[in-house]
Parts: structure tokens; sequence; C-alpha cells
């Protein structure tokens, strides 16, 4: 066989899969964002429109809830980054190695337990006189149903993808760049911060990969524990069903889509994208 | 500092475990919407639970799906990881991008693509969205959880062993068979077994594919928590399923070593 | 990969100009079903949680495993948490049967997607109380498009030990000085606009409103404003009721609308909650069985429907779900004695209070015909900008 038709053998169908069907249903929603819907029948009117587009830049409302989704992504990453890099550091430099696994699998454990079950819970810690309430002092104390509690959540959600490639990423990285560092008089939180951090730099923005874009998709946790607000994805959700306005909510989905792969054409050099 | 990093390790996993244990207190407590603190102690959710069909029904039908959807993403991801590995083409690195892209994607986007294309291309040829299109929509994401473990084991172990494999006179599939396979087990299972795990908890994608009558144990769970009288049920599945996840975990271990349990860490 | 997304849009837009604008003034012609003929082995149903049950939630819980027994129709259910999923279900042509809202039934009337009933095929139809029958939201020109399956009121619900004196009208939940501040709730639903609309009818005779579903530009406007201002002292909107009766037991929520079915809950888990229908009266919801204008298994669709109004059934889902049978001859069949006093199901005084949920269509729903009103499309977008 030759080489061009192995290459072909192998690719034909992850191809056919990846561009023909997934590429090809996103091209397809993103044509029907051009359609506009007639509000007697629900019939979609197939004629090319800017309508949708107009009325997302002409209403002060879709801007608000783009900011303020992206702004939870943000938050959200950026709690997760924070929280992941020394467990992380702890369970690959730490840790016995026979602790390791454990640690890994305690970790990993609650990506079991469902979305959902994990949301509710947490509707249950902050609610009025809840747990929270309680270890804060009394009903009113914590933060309750709003936007610090959706990110707060999605944090708890979106932990786990943050840990696991990070943690990867300090595994590979070799004992004796640490060590090199110390003999040469650095000492450990200098390490951390002058050798360690800049190194796993793409295992933690492909973790911010999980946790920006599951951030950015996100309405249900939404509609669990944020009170009376509203991020991109409760907008796109509503108008899929609302007068069956496919075509409005396939405009609405440009935005998080445009959102997400300018930040991955940004990431992609610096190999993050191979450490998901 | 090995303190402090000792000190976060436990706040972190007191984070990560806190609320999973109300999930259990949940399951026992005697109020239907889990008022806190709990009133009364009781086991009828259990019982309840034990006799609902529809959360047994839920659950093997997410099994199914899971297993489908890994199916397919270690064949397509695993195709992909060797083409890229082993050639230069045009093309390549807007292959790996594409490759990430369903997961990158929020979930509600790759579900309404997915469901208006599926309507209008296999509606139709008369195939209606069923098992089956949730199996292709978890596919779809889970091919990248494969091919970067696949392509990161490749680049790790190069080709001289294959090369050798060849040299000694092993046809193609004996190389492949004796050689290449047992070099990727290990790197297939970490990448199946999180394959697996997303989408046997996926709820997004998996509402805009599902046909009638299919209910993933998600779907199941987002019906019944809505009802009072059904709500602490979903309790106890949680519970239940926090203590099967043993299963797979125990299996990759067994099967590949510690490191598969881990996700993508064996290398 | 962008030159291939721009290639399949130029391609796909190219051959996309097809118009499937629709010119007439009623809905398109259907024609029902005329006779009954063997059942097709299957049903596709698309429901409310709660509405079609097999057994498997619960083993005493069941009107579905008898009825497949009897007429050889399998039932194949998918639930849908809003109106919108069910029309957007019922447009993908996979369902036979759909348990709408009347914020769903026009739209899908409108939209060709459900064909007018023959109720002669459907004999329970009979017994159904008058005041469910040929609606608005279910018929269109006397033409009946479903089977009424049952119906109940947004109550105002309210925290006894919290909110005094009782509240007795829905300024209570529109005042922007409330002491309630941060702690009062509201359906999430573009449909709760009617509520306004409701509230600002009696109140605000000079707009002139009619009907809250029919709502030209200016009495829109009014709606949307005092919703806006009412957004400031909401805690959360709610949309399922284990979040709803949560959020009371908790104080999170002291004071907002709810359904019956709520109230009984939060008061069996002894919440200090109580309900009153507002002075004003109040919006409702009343459901409805509809058949798919295109069903593959229509014989076993209309056999559904009549099951599932049958007293029995009817009985059985009114008091699993919690709301006012349609079926007259269903309040003797109710485990709990009390169950159609408690949900007025009887009482058609207290329902003529009530303005059902009913879609805002461009063609006003109240008649007039000198203006356009705002169809349910600029509802959700206005529902947005309310939550901002």
């Amino acid at each position: 066989m030759s080489p061009r038709v192995r290459l072909a053998a192998l690719l034909a169908a992850p191809v056919v899969w990846l561009v023909v069907a997934y590429l090809g249903a996103l091209a397809t929603l993103f044509v029907s964002a051009f359609w506009t819907v007639n509000g007697f029948t629900g019939a979609t009117v197939k004629r090319f429109s800017l309508g949708n587009f107009e009325t997302i830049l002409r209403e002060d409302v879709y801007r608000t809830v783009t900011l303020r989704s992206v702004g939870v992504a943000a938050a959200v990453t950026v709690l997760c980054a924070v929280l992941a890099l020394p467990m992380a550091y702890f369970m690959a430099k730490v840790a016995s190695a026979r602790a390791r696994p454990w640690l890994v699998i305690a970790v990993l454990t609650p990506l079991w337990a469902s979305y959902l079950v994990k949301a509710y819970a947490w509707r249950v810690l902050l609610a009025n006189g809840g747990p929270l309430d309680t270890l804060l002092g009394g009903p009113g104390r914590g933060p309750g149903y709003g936007l610090p509690a959706v990110v707060l959540v999605l944090a708890y959600l979106w932990l786990p993808y943050m840990i696991l490639p990070v943690y990867a990423g300090l595994e590979r990285l070799p004992d004796s760049v640490l060590e090199a560092s110390a003999d040469l008089g650095a000492r450990g939180w200098r390490t951390f911060r002058a050798i360690t951090v800049p190194l796993i730099v793409p295992s933690i923005v492909a973790g911010a990969v999980f946790t920006f874009s599951l951030s950015l998709g996100d309405y249900i946790t939404v509609q669990i524990v944020g009170g009376k607000t509203q991020l991109i994805g409760n907008l796109v959700y509503a108008n899929v069903g609302a007068a069956n306005n496919l075509p409005f909510a396939a405009a609405l989905a440009t935005i998080p889509v445009l959102i997400m792969v300018i930040y991955l054409v940004a990431v992609r050099r610096s190999g993050a994208l191979e450490e998901l | 500092m090995r303190l402090t990093l000792r000190v976060v390790m436990a706040l972190g996993l007191a984070f990560i475990y806190v609320p999973l244990l109300l999930v259990l207190v949940n399951s026992v407590n005697g109020d239907r919407t889990f008022a806190w603190p709990p009133r009364d102690i009781t086991t009828r959710w259990w019982a309840a639970a034990w006799a609902n069909d529809g959360a047994r029904q839920a659950l093997i039908t997410s099994v199914q799906a899971a297993l489908g959807a890994t199916a397919i993403a270690l064949v397509l991801g695993s195709l992909v990881a060797f083409a890229v590995h082993r050639f230069a083409f045009f093309g390549r690195d807007t292959l790996s991008l594409l490759i990430v892209l369903p997961i990158a994607l929020p979930g509600i986007v790759t579900g309404i693509a997915l469901d208006s294309a599926w309507r209008s291309v296999m509606g139709e040829l008369g195939i209606g969205k069923g098992l089956f299109s949730v199996v292709v929509g978890h596919a779809t994401f889970c091919v990248v959880t494969i091919y970067n473990n696949v392509l990161a084991r490749l680049r790790r172990t190069g080709t001289s062993l294959e090369e050798a494999s060849a040299d000694l006179g092993a046809k193609p599939w004996q190389t492949f068979r004796y050689v290449t396979f047992p070099l990727l087990r290990s790197a297939l299972l970490a990448g199946g077994l999180l394959s697996f795990a997303l989408s046997f908890d996926e709820i997004i994608v998996t509402t805009f594919t599902a046909g009638p009558g299919v209910t993933t144990l998600p779907i199941w769970i987002f019906t019944n928590l809505f009802r009072p009288n059904q709500a602490p049920v979903v309790n106890v599945v949680a519970a239940v399923l926090i203590v099967l996840s043993v299963v797979p975990v125990w299996l990759a271990q067994r099967l590949a070593g510690p490191a598969a349990g881990a996700g993508r860490t064996g290398h | 990969m962008t030159a291939l997304l721009t290639l399949s849009v130029l391609t796909l837009t190219a051959c996309g100009d097809s118009s499937t604008e629709e010119t007439g003034d009623g809905p398109p012609e259907i024609a029902a079903l005329s006779t009954l003929g063997a059942g097709e082995g299957q049903v596709d149903v698309v429901s409310w949680a709660g509405y079609v049950e097999d057994g498997s939630t619960d083993k005493t819980v069941d009107w579905v495993t008898g009825f497949e027994r009897e007429t050889g129709c399998q039932v194949a259910n998918k639930v849908a948490a809003t109106s919108d999923e069910m029309v957007t279900l019922m447009k993908t042509g996979d369902y036979d049967v759909v348990s709408a809202s009347g914020d769903a039934s026009l739209r899908l009337i409108y939209g060709g997607d459900v064909a007018p009933v023959n109720t002669d095929l459907v004999p329970h139809y009979k017994d159904v109380f008058d005041g469910l029958k040929a609606k608005p939201w279910n018929s269109v020109g006397g033409k009946p498009y479903g089977i009424p399956h049952g119906r109940g009121a947004n109550v105002l619900m309210y925290r006894t030990d919290v909110v005094k004196p009782a509240p007795t009208s829905w300024g209570a939940v529109f005042d922007p000085a409330s002491p309630h501040q941060g702690k009062i709730t509201a359906y999430d639903s573009p449909i709760s606009i009617a509520d306004a609309a409701l509230y600002l009818m009696k109140t605000k005779p000079d707009l002139n409103i009619k009907n809250p579903y029919a709502l030209d530009d200016k009495q829109f406007q009014a709606a949307v404003d005092l919703l806006k201002q009412q957004n400031e002292t909401i805690g959360e909107y709610w949309s399922d009721y284990t979040k709803e009766v949560q959020a009371f037991k908790a104080g999170n929520s002291v004071l907002g609308t709810s359904w019956q079915v709520i109230v009984n809950l939060a008061q069996a888990d002894k919440a200090p909650v109580a309900a009153v229908l507002p002075t004003e009266g109040a919006t409702g919801w009343s459901d409805t069985w509809m058949v798919a204008a295109k069903a593959k298994h229509p014989n076993c669709a209309y056999q559904w429907m009549n099951h599932i109004v049958s007293p029995e059934a009817n009985a059985a889902v009114a008091e699993w779900f919690g709301e006012a049978p349609a079926n007259k001859l269903a309040c003797a069949k109710t485990t709990d004695k009390n169950h159609c006093a408690t949900f007025h199901a009887e009482d058609e005084a207290y329902f003529d209070q009530v303005w059902f949920w009913t879609t805002p269509l461009a063609r006003c729903v109240d008649g007039r015909t000198d203006v356009q009103c705002k169809d349910y499309a600029a509802w959700t977008q206005a529902w947005t900008t309310i939550k901002g």
C-alpha cells in the first residue's frame, strides 16, 4: 500500500464524521441564523435576512448577558486554576508514589455523581438558613442565590477537568528541573512561581478550555442557583423553543462559538490543545 | 510549603466531598425537598429507588449510550492519532483543531446543530432520533479524549519497536497485534474511561439528540428532580452512582495499572 | 476550516430561498380523523412529567400498562420541561399526541402541527366540564382541536409567618417599595407577562386591556415596564416545583405566584405557607391533548386521548400531578375524596375568575382587528430584557 492510500484509509471515517457530519451540522445551523420565523405559524422563512443579528446588536440586554457570561466563564476558570494548581502539585510532587493514584481517584470520583444532583446539593447548601449560612453565622450571611453562587457551583462542577491536565503536566515535569532550581538557591515558593507555573502553562490552558467552554454553554446551573440572573446559554435555550425560534437561537449561538474559536486559535500555539 | 500544600489539598478534598456527603444525607432525609437540617431519617427513598424500574432502565440506557459512544470514539480517535503521527499532510493542524472543537464549543450549540441536521438529513431518510442519535452526538465530543491519549503515547514510544518487529519478519497485523496494541493499551483505557465518564453524565447534548422514549440517566434525573415526590429518590440514585463508580475505576486499574484510572496520566 | 465554513454557508444560502410563508387567515385546513380504525401497535407521546405513568416511577401509579394491554398500543413517552420544548418536539413530526398547555396550543394549531379532533371518536369527551370545552386555547372558530385534560390557577402564595397582613391583591408582588425586597418570586416564562397585564387590566382602566393575552404596543409596553420594575424586588424566578417548595421552606422566597399542588406539597412538608386567588382574579393553565397533523399512529392516538380522560385515568393523573380533573365523573374516582374540593374542580365560579394561558398571536385573541397584537416571539424577547 502506498502511503497515500494508507493515509486515506486512516482518515476517511474520521473526516466524514467530523467534517461532513459535525461541521456540516454547524454550518447548517449558522445558515439558519439568517432566516426568520413567521410569527403566525412558527414556520421557518428561508429568506436571507440580517434581522436576527440586528436585534442582537440593537438590544442592550444581549451585550449585557454576553459580557456577564464571559465574566462568569473567566471567573470560574481562574477559580479552578487557583484551586487546581496547588492540589495537582501536591498530588504529583509531594504525595508518596503509593498515595498518588488514590488521590487521583479521589479527585475524579465526583465526575460520576450526576451533574444535576451536585448542582441541587449546592442549592441546598446555599439556601437561606442552609449549611453554608449556618457556617457563616446565620440566615442570609452566605452568598445566597445569584451570580456569585453560579461561579462557585460551576467552579465546583468543573474542578476535576482542571486538576486532571495540570496533574498530568506536572507529572511529566522532571524532578531534576525543580532540584536544579533548589540547588541554585531558590526557595520552595520561588521555584513554584518562577519554574513550575510557567512550565505547565499549556496544561492550565488545556484545563481552561474545559472550564471556560463548559461554563459558557451552561444553562442548568444558572436555573438552579442563579436567582434571577441569566447567561447566554439560557437565552439560546429559551429561543430554541420559544415560538420555535431556531434562527434567533442560532444567531445567539454564534456569540459563544465566536468566543471559543478565537480562544482556541489563540491558545493553539501554546500546544495546549494536545494536553486535553 | 509542604504543609501549606497539604492543607490546601485537604481543603480541596473537603470542598469536593462536602456536597457529595450532603447528597448522601439527603438520600435519607425525610423531607421531600431536602430541608436543612433534616428533621427525620428515613429509608423509604432507598426502598422507592430499589423498586423504581425507570431508574434501572435509564441506567442501562446510559451504559449502552456511553459504551457505544466510547467504541466509536476509540476507533475514530485512534485512526486520526495514527494519521497525524505517521504522516505529514495538508490540513493536519486544522484537523487537530477540528477534533477539539466538539468539546470546546458549548454543548447547547453542538446539541441544536446535531438536532436540526439529524432532522433534515436522517429524518428525510426515515431514520428518527433514538438511542443511536445520542450515541452519535456523544461520540462526536468523545473522540478528542482518545485522540490525545493515543497521540501522546505514540509520540513517546516512537516507531522504532514497530520497525524492529518488521525487521524481524513480522507481518503488519502481527506487529499491530503483538507490538503496537500492547503499547497503546493503557492509553486507550485511560482515554476510554474519560470518554465513558463524559458520555455517562452528559445532559445538554443528550436533551437535544434523544428520540422519543430514550431516557438516559441524566435525563431521568432531570425529569424526576423537579417532582417533589421523586426528588429524594434521585439522591439515592446519585449516592449509588458514586459507589458504583468504583467499578470502572477498579477495572481500569486491574487492566492497565493505576495510571489508567487517573485519566491521561500514563506518560 | 474557515474557508470550508464560508463555502458551505454560501451554497446553503444560495439554495435556501424557498418560502414557506403562510398567507391564509385561519389555521391550515387539516381534516380530522373521520372513523376509528385498528390500532397501529404504538403511540408516541409528548407530555408533562407525571402525565404518563407506567408504574416505573412508583408501582402503584400506573395508567399506561392497562391501556397497552387493552389496546395493544405501546406507549413511548417523551417528557417535555416547558411549553416551548413541547412545540419544538411536535414540530419534529416524531410524535402522535401532546399534552399542550394553552401557551403552546395555538402555536401548534396555526403552525399546522396538530389536526382538529373529531370528538365523536372520543366517547369520554361528553363528561368533560363545559367550562373547558370550546375555549380559545383549545379550539378555533368552534372547531375543537383537542381533549381537555385538567386545569389550575396561578395563585398567590405567601409565608404566613413573614407576610402580614395576608395579601389579597397582586399589588403585593408589584409593589416597588415592598418590604419583601429580594424575596419575591415569579414564574420563569414569557407567559408571566400576562400576570402583569391582568393586574393592569384591573388597576389601569385607561390602558383598556380586555384580555391579558391580547396586548397592543402600548399595553404590552406598560406590562413590560411593570415587570422590569418588579425585577428589582425578585429573588429568583421559579420553573419547577421542587425549586419553588424548597425556596419557600428555606425562606429564600416569601411571596409570589404558585400552583395549588405546590401549596399542598409545601404545607404537607410543614412549611408555613398559604395561598389566595387575589381579587383581580388570576391567570391559569389548562392542558389539552392534541393529535399531530401527520400522526403516524392516529388510531392509537385517539384511543390514548379517550383513555386519559376516562374517569379512572383522569382521576389518577389529576391526583398524581395535583390538578383539577377535566372529567366530571373523575371526582368520584379519586382516592382522596377531598381532591376535587381542594383543587376547586367543580367550582365554576372560581375558574370564572381565571384567565387561562392562551398563546398571544399577532391577530389579537380578544377579537380586535384594528391593531396588531404582540405575538409570542415578541413576548419571549421581552422576557429576556425583563430578566436583564
